[in-house]
């Protein structure tokens, strides 16, 4: 079975944010006014972390797009009262809108402050605006959410796969982010799959994985040749 | 044949009916104001209701607010009195009679208070029962739902139990509501056969109370050691927990006799020494919290781990501070100050010590709760979280209900054991004069004599 994992580069990221913004549209995430994002009730699956370095006139910007890490053995998962928030069969970490109590104790636990939460109903662009994808449900105001390495996605391309009676091709199933890197610096693939290109990046002396201490072992691998991230 | 001493207690037990049958213009105009409150408070959770968790200051990454750390502080309260009432009676502290259920009020009425915090605190309250139906016993937020459902059980029927006696008397006193006193008296008539029963109840009830009392703030403690988060992740949280809750248990007590002490007219029946003695308990407990956040906050700075610093230091010098060293102030200082000098440890200095220490504890919930939250381990700012005008009017409504509650139950039961105070004057000196011989040595021979003395 697969192990679906992604690698961004970040000797490669510009930083531009179309990761974020494809993923906001993909997934029909909730659009938060500046008022209510300055209180820190931004809506991002894929978030980008800038942290600065050194201080005027040396000041070092780094840049770091953060989906969720859909560990291995996530702390997310075990907290939950209800189980709306699971591994699935893929291997993936899925939330359950309609079963979440709102309780938000996943969201306490998870090292790595992935999940946002919907604190009021959430809104979209309205009149011509509107668009959404119709593979992704809408989420309700009180419950939580988070990147799902577009998962729908994956549902697609497997059926298709079971019909031709064929293994899933490497670069078949990508989430949103990674196809509109500008960059090309996020890679999506079967890490356990030798020919892949996520597996041999993901051995290159570049990669890390973010607290790897933490023993929750994220999919997500970042490559850089800085020491200190 | 006239027995005065007989005639003046029943004079003084006559002060504790009182209450019961004549209500002055002082409890309405409270009741007034408190129900006032209670309805100002439904209507800001309504906005809630309506409008979801934005109304209130929690955001990304500090999602737990006022409500949890309500929560944690009243089920902490919650244990000033069932299992301060369980381990004097186990103890066989003669003293304990006035005051056990005074302490197993309050903690039937916060616990259902403490109980409510995280249900408002949810998103969808509507999906509450989800926990039922597809409830993961792997979560410890589903330990606590047990625990303290279990422990709401066992102290309801903890209070209840010895109250048969005395809801009896008022069913024989007449008057209003005699049907609902009958209802609730079960047929006591006091008979040999029925007092065995009783104690026998109290005593199988006393025992099983200690250990699920002490389990429930284990597993709200674990709820937060269970994460990952630095600050929580620590295994002296379980009994941390309990030794705090017990501490500010105790504190709300002495705050509640004290008020009823004055307002009720008590005078006869709360003593100086109860003070005494419950306030040498608030200084144990004390310097035992003292000794466990010192434990906790040494471990974690010696250790200096990064992230751990980083909240240690938050705590110490960063925007916490000020709540950090008031809690010190509160929880330390000033009872330690109080309760250690005879001078001070009057009634009102064990009033303004016990003040401090409610305060202080609810600090020490808010210190645990929002800064571990605030500093995620991940290159993110700092969150900050102002508590809104609705998590306040919750609050409020919080205390409000408390209040009533207790004043409600004291408008239609006596607020002093009774029938326990009956039992210390006949069967109470007699077993203690008989527990002394038993103690001493060469003494053996005065069990016979001893039966002459305390029959009435």
């Amino acid at each position: 079975m697969p192990k679906w994992a992604m690698v961004i580069d970040l000797d490669k990221c510009t930083g531009c944010g179309a990761c974020q913004a494809a993923c906001k549209m993909e997934n029909n995430v909730a659009i938060v006014s500046p008022d209510e994002a300055q209180q820190g009730r931004v809506m991002f699956w894929m978030d980008m972390i800038v942290t600065y370095e050194g201080s005027y006139p040396n000041v070092h910007e780094k840049r770091m797009p953060k989906p969720c890490f859909h560990c291995e053995n996530p702390p997310c998962t075990k907290v939950c009262p209800v189980g709306a928030t699971y591994r699935n069969e893929d291997g993936l970490v899925g939330q359950i809108y309609h079963r979440c109590i709102g309780c938000r104790y996943c969201m306490v636990a998870c090292p790595f402050t992935v999940k946002v939460f919907n604190w009021k109903a959430p809104k979209w662009l309205d009149g011509k605006l509107e668009c959404f994808n119709p593979d992704v449900s809408r989420r309700m105001a009180g419950v939580v959410e988070k990147c799902s390495f577009c998962a729908h996605r994956l549902m697609n391309i497997k059926e298709e796969a079971d019909r031709e009676d064929r293994p899933i091709r490497d670069g078949e199933y990508v989430p949103a982010c990674a196809e509109s890197c500008p960059a090309d610096a996020i890679y999506f693939g079967d890490v356990e799959n030798k020919q892949s290109v996520v597996y041999k990046l993901s051995r290159s002396y570049r990669a890390f994985r973010v607290m790897e201490d933490l023993g929750v072992e994220p999919n997500v691998y970042y490559l850089s040749k800085r020491v200190s991230w | 044949m006239v027995n005065p001493t007989l005639d003046k207690h029943q004079e003084l037990d006559a002060t504790l009916y009182r209450p019961i049958y004549e209500t002055g213009k002082g409890f309405y105009i409270t009741m007034a104001v408190l129900v006032a409150i209670i309805l100002w408070a439904l209507y800001m959770y309504s906005t809630q209701l309506r409008e979801g968790l934005g109304v209130t200051g929690m955001n990304q990454p500090i999602t737990w607010g006022f409500y949890i750390v309500n929560f944690v502080f009243f089920i902490g309260i919650s244990h000033a009195g069932t299992l301060i009432s369980a381990i004097l009676r186990l103890s066989k502290a003669e003293w304990r009679r006035p005051i056990t259920r005074m302490a197993e009020i309050i903690t039937v009425i916060v616990l259902a208070i403490g109980g409510l915090s995280p249900i408002i605190d949810l998103g969808r309250p509507d999906r509450l029962l989800h926990i039922y139906e597809s409830g993961r016993l792997q979560s410890p937020l589903l330990w606590d739902v047990t625990s303290i459902t279990a422990y709401f059980t066992a102290s309801t029927v903890y209070l209840y139990i010895p109250m048969i006696p005395d809801i009896a008397r008022l069913r024989d006193r007449g008057g209003k509501l005699k049907w609902a006193y009958t209802f609730m008296a079960w047929g006591w008539q006091g008979t040999e056969r029925q007092k065995r029963v009783l104690n026998r109840a109290i005593n199988v009830l006393m025992v099983m109370v200690i250990p699920i009392a002490v389990s429930v703030h284990t597993v709200i403690s674990y709820i937060f050691s269970m994460t990952l988060q630095p600050g929580w992740h620590s295994t002296i949280f379980g009994p941390y927990f309990v030794v705090g809750a017990i501490f500010s248990g105790i504190a709300a007590l002495l705050i509640v006799m004290i008020f009823f002490r004055r307002f009720y007219h008590l005078e006869g029946y709360l003593k100086e020494i109860h003070f005494q003695y419950l306030g040498t308990l608030l200084l144990v407990m004390s310097l035992l919290w003292f000794y466990f956040t010192f434990s906790e906050y040494l471990t974690g700075y010696f250790g200096a781990e990064p992230h751990e610093t980083q909240i240690i230091m938050y705590k110490f010098s960063g925007p916490f501070a000020i709540f950090f060293w008031a809690m010190v102030l509160c929880n330390f200082v000033i009872p330690v100050v109080i309760l250690s000098f005879r001078k001070f440890k009057t009634i009102p200095g064990v009033l303004i010590a016990s003040i401090a220490v409610v305060i202080g504890m609810w600090l020490e919930r808010l210190i645990i709760v929002v800064p571990s939250l605030a500093n995620p381990r991940m290159d993110l700012p700092l969150g900050i979280y102002i508590p809104s005008f609705v998590e306040w009017s919750l609050f409020a409504g919080g205390i409000a209900v408390f209040i009533l509650g207790y004043m409600l139950f004291a408008k239609f039961f006596p607020i002093i054991s009774l029938w326990e105070i009956e039992e210390a004057r006949t069967e109470g000196i007699r077993e203690v004069k008989e527990r002394i011989h038993k103690y001493l040595p060469g003494d053996e021979d005065f069990q016979e004599s001893i039966q002459t003395i305390a029959k009435p």
